[in-house]
């Protein structure tokens, strides 16, 4: 019973930090992401409003860069917030559409 | 100068960002000490406080030598200390789950060096100039609030000495676009402090970088507002004042000192910009204002409208600027053939572009940087995207003036680039 419980614990915590171990392997694995292989990536749903604000903010003066790494897309995404004056849940979803 | 001080900033971004790294390794070394000096406590208290639980043990449940670290940890520890065991191993795996999920969000604010290269030629009424040119930015963000940016720009312009002599002439400028400091106070403020592009209209802002503007040359009017000089030496507040799913607004205001320093040139002014943008029309529509607060004092307005209809590969961008002594506007259009193609494809990445513009001059100034006469430019583009980020620009601008017309031809070829300043273990 004892150590039933504490396998159970240990091994709920395992799933907890696999997802991330997983992530990081991904990224990795993959040093460049382009905003179209995240697009593929992730659902549409999640991608679809931050897609919209990128369309809409950023594009309207330049095209996204085809590829850049994605530890670089939070200072990406903050210097748009500051240049293109975005709101913070639009700051947040471009961040997610980049960088899922 | 600007390299010293480009490293030099670097050198304390690092530092500055290494720390936060430091500081979570060191917390995890030492929550990891701590967890197993408590571990060793535990188990001297087990076998110290209670000797015969130790010497009763050995009788009860005799261990096998290979079950002997088992028994450390279940077969030795009493029911009671098994549950806050097991609640300590959950709470070092959420612990060790949040460390990476920090450790996440810290590998996404790595500071980056964005910019562009590139290699332009101008021929300006028969006179041919070659325009090498980089403009290196850097943005590095620190902490959660903070972020520092600068852009620079050295080009070497150099042409033929003319006159039947032989060899070229050049003229090396390095100069700072930008260096600034943002500060992220709220949803809505954003405080920049330290020397930054005066916002007035949009071109200065937005359209500057060599590796956004369609067209090399920036308009006519593109010195109205922005203070002579492009960049303001103060404090800048700016944001996004409002947002919703129809409408969204924002905003910047400023106020710059008098500065004569050779990189930080400012001229005291004040001034500030506004503009609604509609997502569903995709139409934005804004108003600058600016006042000249030294010498002559005088007043600048600019309107803005762009639209880019929808469902459409049409791009419209249109600016109106008025000084006290000249004023004019310019409409650009362009049209990315990637709607009917592959944008990967050949015919996918050609862009052609038009631009029309006009002055008005009221009063003789020599300072204000529009022409001295009334001038009206049409200026016909062809861009290529190539691969890699590298992008052509070709154009033909026909200027009519008072003072004689003349035919511009430019061409140029960009490469940007975006990298982080470190590589990732």
């Amino acid at each position: 019973m004892k150590s039933t419980l504490l396998l159970l614990t240990c091994l709920a915590g395992a799933i907890a930090i696999l997802p991330l171990c997983a992530q990081q392997a991904d990224h990795k694995a993959s040093n460049q992401a382009s905003p179209a292989q995240v697009k593929q990536a992730s659902s549409p749903a999640d991608t679809g409003r931050g897609e919209q604000v990128f369309k809409q903010n950023c594009a309207r003066c330049h095209d996204a860069p085809q590829s850049f790494s994605p530890r670089i897309s939070g200072t990406v995404v903050r210097h748009m917030r500051v240049r293109a004056s975005l709101s913070e849940p639009d700051e947040r979803a471009i961040l997610h559409f980049l960088n899922p | 100068m600007i390299r010293s001080m480009l490293s030099s900033a670097c050198q304390e971004i690092v530092r500055d960002l290494s720390r936060p790294v430091d500081s979570v390794s060191l917390q995890h070394r030492s929550r990891s000490v701590r967890a197993r000096s408590r571990l060793n406590e535990q188990r001297a208290a087990d076998i110290s406080d209670n000797a015969l639980t130790f010497a009763r043990r050995s009788h009860d449940m005799p261990l096998l030598k290979s079950d002997e670290s088992k028994s450390m940890l279940i077969a030795e520890v009493p029911r009671h200390n098994l549950a806050r065991r097991a609640i300590l191993v959950a709470l070092a795996f959420c612990v060790a789950s949040m460390a990476a999920a920090a450790q996440e969000i810290q590998d996404q604010n790595v500071p980056l060096i964005s910019g562009g290269i590139g290699f332009v030629t101008s021929t300006n009424g028969g006179n041919t100039t070659y325009i090498p040119v980089i403009s290196p930015l850097l943005a590095a963000p620190i902490g959660n609030h903070i972020l520092v940016e600068s852009r620079a720009i050295i080009l070497d312009p150099f042409s033929p000495n003319g006159a039947g002599k032989p060899g070229y002439n050049s003229n090396l400028f390095m100069g700072l676009n930008y260096l600034q400091a943002d500060l992220l106070a709220s949803k809505h403020f954003t405080v920049v402090a330290g020397e930054f592009l005066t916002p007035f209209a949009t071109y200065n802002e937005r359209l500057s970088p060599i590796w956004i503007g369609n067209f090399q040359d920036a308009p006519l009017t593109s010195s109205v507002g922005t203070m002579e000089t492009d960049s303001s030496v103060g404090g800048m507040l700016r944001g996004s004042a409002f947002a919703t799913d129809h409408v969204s607004a924002d905003y910047a205001v400023y106020f710059s000192a008098a500065s004569t320093n050779q990189q930080f040139t400012a001229e005291r002014a004040s001034g500030g910009r506004g503009s609604l943008y509609f997502p569903t029309g995709r139409l934005e529509v804004g108003a600058s204002y600016g006042r000249q607060l030294q010498n002559v004092h005088e007043n600048f307005e600019g309107f803005h409208v762009w639209w880019e209809p929808p469902n459409t590969a049409l791009r419209l961008r249109s600016e109106f600027s008025k000084g006290a002594h000249a004023g004019g506007y310019w409409v650009e259009a362009d049209y990315r053939l990637s709607r009917f193609k592959n944008g990967e494809s050949f015919v996918g990445r050609f862009e052609p572009v038009f631009r029309m513009q006009q002055t008005f001059r009221s009063r003789p100034d020599s300072n204000d940087g529009l022409p001295g006469a009334n001038t009206q430019q049409a200026d016909f583009g062809l861009d290529y995207r190539l691969p890699h980020e590298v992008r052509i620009n070709t154009s033909y601008s026909r200027e009519f003036s008072s003072t004689g017309s003349r035919n511009i031809w430019q061409t140029g070829i960009v490469y940007r680039f975006l990298f982080p300043t470190w590589r990732g273990k």
